[in-house]
């Protein structure tokens, strides 16, 4: 194991691991959630977790990129937040459900 | 310190995590990822991103998620109930979620090595602010792609405020 901390500093692996373990409740949840807010939601936390991951690689480099990477993903999952919940406004709209099973117009 | 810092604020961000999963209530869900936020906020400070730990707060658990709350509340959200589909749906995710995990911690451990550590002491060398750093490569370097996403946001805008629109009736 390398995750062993020395004199109180943390391994930037632990910071990863965290990422890693964020990312795969984010992928559980996804695939679990019937909601389709919640499912939404999840996407949004596999989001955070790859940007934990971009700014422990950042530290790590001494670089500032990978910060920069960070802020447009950040830009970039706002815009999707507004447009997603518009676009489930307009699902609820019309099929008066939020339950992802019973919302299968392209399946017949 | 960082040590204690680490551990307090990714317990929980983990324990936020599995509340959104474990929750069946959706504006419980939403809650519990401002705490995965706010916690994952105080990581990037830690990791000496300032400036990150700050949009953090201010554009996810701000604008986002009360973009979330105020959805939730608009439409009414109940509970969930589970149908036949979502059964599938268990057995292929936990453990896919599971395999996932683990083929990314064996990478990082078998790394671990040669990725070093962090604590507070450890400032990145070249002093330069962090804010400083980033708005030198944004303003210069990243010009066009940073003015680019605010014909992105104007884009996103406009396309919300057009699909959220009630279709009026002839």
């Amino acid at each position: 194991m390398n995750l062993t901390a020395i004199n109180g500093e943390v391994p930037i692996a632990a910071y990863l691991i965290l990422g890693a373990i964020l990312f795969s409740i984010g992928i559980g949840a996804f695939l679990i959630k019937r909601n389709i807010i919640s499912i939404f939601m999840s996407i949004e936390l596999m989001l955070n977790a790859v940007n934990l991951t971009f700014v422990a690689f950042a530290h790590h480099w001494h670089a500032v990129s990978g910060q920069i990477f960070v802020f447009f993903v950040m830009v970039v999952a706002a815009a999707e937040a507004a447009v997603g919940l518009a676009i489930i406004i307009a699902i609820f709209r019309t099929r008066k459900t939020l339950n992802v099973d019973q919302i299968n117009l392209m399946q017949n | 310190m960082q040590l204690a810092l680490f551990i307090i604020f990714a317990a929980l961000a983990i324990a936020g995590a599995l509340n959104l999963l474990l929750q069946k209530h959706p504006i419980n869900s939403a809650l519990s990822l401002v705490v995965v936020m706010l916690s994952l906020a105080v990581l990037y400070w830690s990791l000496g991103a300032e400036f990150l730990a700050a949009a953090q707060v201010i554009v996810y658990s701000g604008a986002i998620m009360v973009l979330f709350v105020f959805v939730i509340m608009l439409l009414n959200a109940g509970e969930e109930e589970h149908t036949t589909g979502s059964r599938a749906a268990y057995f292929a995710g936990i453990p896919g979620a599971l395999a996932v995990f683990c083929l990314l911690s064996f990478v990082f451990l078998r790394e671990g090595k040669a990725l070093g550590s962090v604590g507070l002491s450890t400032a990145p060398v070249g002093a330069m602010s962090n804010i400083a750093e980033i708005s030198q490569v944004l303003f210069t370097k990243l010009l066009l792609p940073f003015e680019v996403t605010s014909i992105l946001i104007l884009v996103a805008i406009l396309g919300a405020v057009v699909l959220a629109r009630k279709e009026e009736q002839q």
